[in-house]
Formats: structure tokens, C-alpha cells, sequence
């Protein structure tokens, strides 16, 4: 599939720039053109594809069908879904939670969906995929849709209301299941696609310098680290690997753009995959920012039970991911 | 008459790029509006949006959870 690629990488390096084969830095550079290349044709192709899926099914929609309908614990699963496909801005958290706080959606549901939405967003999708290939992303979505799912649940079941922040308890209880009307835009797909485009091109703006810094400090790393480098200290029978990557992980704000290259070089280096992907949720799922927006509608101890668990089930599902692959 | 104008938003760096897109599209053609940041939460959740920063003209929300392009903007005002 990426065949051609490869050949424009092999003409830029070997015949155009004339560097000789089989010499390290121009294999470097060679594997440094293809990976970007086709990195950026894969997270253009998720994020374009996102955008007309997000275009049609704004938030809104969501909102109202979560408050509308009774689905008998499968509320849970489905806002987890639709944290998938919404793009998630960590700016936007506050008025999404109080948005659903008002509309008669239960908290774990809440949080179902804000887990999972920048757990599983269109940038890491489209990195994965290129990186890791189609079956570990697959892997990635569906634990990180039911880590959403379960973490909702359990928090649920913690009976949380009482931490939220006064203000907050106020909206709680004037809460109804209405239909909030809202301006949503009617428009043709010819419309919307500059909109989408022009979204698009601004979310690749961002996080193209990080890929690319990204990937030239995993090809770095490929060259200097030896083969199984990480076994010794990080195998799986480590029982500590799992809860250290992932505690080093949740106070990390780094965007997925810039670490999943360096990532997938520890995987190829021996760091076994469970642990890694924990590692990644942590830095990607979790973060203090969000904490720190968070605190306008929670108390600390809610926003601490809330880490708590969704960190838990990071770690829980690293070890099944060691043991599954 | 005079445009009120209001950008929801809790400080997010896509709110201060709304900001800027409206305030050069104003200046720019002449129009008659005042600009408000609205960052305070309860007033932004008076307005029933889920995503911000949102662009609001005379009381109606135009756009929300992105930045627009100037001719958006402009396309708006008019």
C-alpha cells in the first residue's frame, strides 16, 4: 500500500540528493522521508474523515440523545462511542460537563464520554496506524472505548454528586431531560467541506513540527539503542513496568504527535507493547491542565477519585495487553 | 444600529484567535459593533454551548467550537 512511497523516498535520497546506499546516515534519512510521508498521508486521511463524521454529528446531537434516551446501562458504552468521534479541546470541558450535568445525564455517563474522547482522538488514530499498524490500533480503540465505558460505571456507582462544586450541585438539581434547542447549522456537504477542510489543515498546522520532531528523535534512538535494550529492566514479568509507566505518564502533557514516534522506537527496542500503550493513555487520556479546568466543577477529591480510577484502568489494561499479545 | 457581538470562550488560545479574527474583521471594514469577551463560565453556560470559543451576534450564536475565517466573519456581519 505504501509501496510508492518508499520509491519517492528511495529517488529523493539516492538519485536527486546522490547520497550512497547502505550507509548510515542515508538509511536514516531514507526511513526519516518515508515514516513522515506516510504518517501525514494516514493522519490526513483520519482527521479529514473525522471532521465530515464530527460535521454531521455535532455534540449537540449527542447531548440530547444521551438525555432523551432510556438505554439501560448501554448509555454508558454509546457516550464513550461518541467520545470517539468528537474532537475533544480541553477548553471546551467545562461547558461540555455542565452541558450534560443540565441535561439530566447521569456523571458517569459524563465522564464516560470525557474519558474517552481525548483517550481516543483522530491524531492518535491516524499515528497508530502508521505506526503500529492496523490491528494494534484496533486494539487501542476498542480498550479505549471500553476503558471509557467501565471507568463511567464505577464511577457512577461511587455516588460522586456530592464533591461536585456548590454552583454546579445548583444546576444538578434544576437538571431536566428537555431537548435543548439549538442553532444547528443546515447546511449541503458542498458547504461544509471548506468548514471541514479549513479544520483540517489547521489541526495538521499544529501537530505537523511535533511529528516531525517525533520522528527524528525515534530515528535517532533506532540508531543508537540496541537491539532488546529495555528487556532486562521493562519485561513483562515486571510487575512494576505497567504502574510506573503509567504514574510517569498521567502528569505528562505532552500531545500523542510528539510521543508516539519515540514510543514506537521503545516498542521495537523491547519494551513490551501493554506498556507502552499504558504509557501513551496516561500522557494522552490524563493530564494536569484538564485537572486544573476540571476544578471550576469539582471539588480536588472528586477530580483525585476520577484520576484514581481512569489511572487504575490504564494500568489494568496494560497487564491485559501483556498477557493478550 | 450597533452589532453586539460576544465571544464565548474560558481563555483557550482558539477563544484569543477567535477574538482576533473578529476584531480585524470590524476594523477592517468599518463595521459598527462592540466586541465582549464573555470567559466567565455561568454567563458562557447562559448561552447553552457545549463547545467553545462561540461567536455570538445580537444575542444569536453563530458559531461554535472552532475559529472562523474572516470572510466567515465578515459573511456574518453583513
Amino acid at each position: 500500500m505504501f509501496n510508492w512511497i518508499q520509491r519517492i523516498a528511495d529517488w529523493l535520497v539516492y538519485d536527486v540528493l546522490n547520497l550512497s546506499k547502505e550507509q548510515h546516515l542515508t538509511e536514516a534519512l531514507n526511513f526519516f522521508i518515508y515514516d513522515t510521508t506516510k504518517i501525514l498521508i494516514l493522519l490526513f486521511i483520519v482527521i479529514f474523515f473525522m471532521g465530515i463524521v464530527n460535521s454531521y454529528f455535532p455534540i449537540d446531537k449527542v447531548k440530547n440523545y444521551l438525555s432523551r434516551k432510556k438505554l439501560y446501562g448501554l448509555e454508558y458504552f454509546i457516550a464513550s462511542l461518541f467520545g470517539v468521534v468528537t474532537p475533544f479541546c480541553s477548553c471546551s470541558s467545562v461547558p461540555l460537563f455542565i452541558g450534560f450535568v443540565r441535561g439530566g445525564i447521569p456523571l458517569g455517563v459524563t465522564f464516560s464520554f470525557l474519558i474517552t474522547s481525548p483517550l481516543v482522538n483522530e491524531v492518535a488514530i491516524g499515528l497508530f496506524i502508521g505506526l503500529f499498524g492496523i490491528k494494534t490500533t484496533i486494539i487501542y480503540v476498542v480498550t479505549g472505548v471500553l476503558l471509557g465505558t467501565i471507568a463511567g460505571i464505577i464511577l457512577q456507582n461511587l455516588k460522586l454528586e456530592r464533591y461536585l462544586t456548590p454552583w454546579v450541585k445548583e444546576v444538578l438539581a434544576n437538571a431536566q431531560r428537555d431537548q435543548d434547542a439549538f442553532q444547528s447549522e443546515k447546511l449541503t456537504f458542498k458547504q461544509r467541506l471548506p468548514i471541514i477542510w479549513t479544520e483540517v489543515i489547521k489541526i495538521l498546522k499544529g501537530i505537523i513540527p511535533y511529528v516531525i520532531v517525533g520522528i527524528a528523535i525515534g530515528g535517532l534512538m533506532h540508531g543508537y539503542i540496541p537491539e532488546g535494550f529495555f528487556e532486562k529492566y521493562m519485561n513483562k514479568d515486571n510487575l512494576f513496568a505497567v504502574p510506573i509507566a503509567t504514574i510517569l505518564a498521567v502528569p505528562m502533557y505532552s500531545n500523542a504527535s510528539g510521543i508516539l514516534p519515540v514510543v514506537q522506537v521503545l516498542v521495537a527496542k523491547g519494551i513490551p507493547l501493554g506498556t507502552a500503550i499504558a504509557f501513551m493513555m496516561g500522557v494522552v487520556g490524563l493530564s494536569l491542565p484538564e485537572a486544573m479546568l476540571l476544578k471550576k466543577v469539582m471539588t480536588l477529591k472528586l477530580i483525585t477519585i476520577f484520576f484514581t480510577v481512569v489511572t487504575l484502568c490504564i494500568i489494568f489494561s496494560g497487564f491485559l495487553f501483556n498477557i493478550l499479545l | 444600529m450597533t452589532k453586539v457581538i460576544k465571544i464565548l470562550g474560558t481563555g483557550c488560545p482558539k477563544c484569543k484567535s477567535m477574538t482576533n479574527v473578529v476584531q480585524e474583521v470590524v476594523t477592517a471594514n468599518q463595521i459598527d459593533a462592540t466586541i465582549e469577551k464573555v470567559e466567565d463560565i455561568m454567563e458562557i453556560m447562559k448561552f447553552n454551548v457545549l463547545r467553545t470559543p462561540a461567536l455570538v451576534i445580537d444575542e444569536e450564536i453563530t458559531i461554535k467550537g472552532r475559529v472562523p475565517s474572516k470572510e466567515e466573519v465578515l459573511a456574518l456581519l453583513k
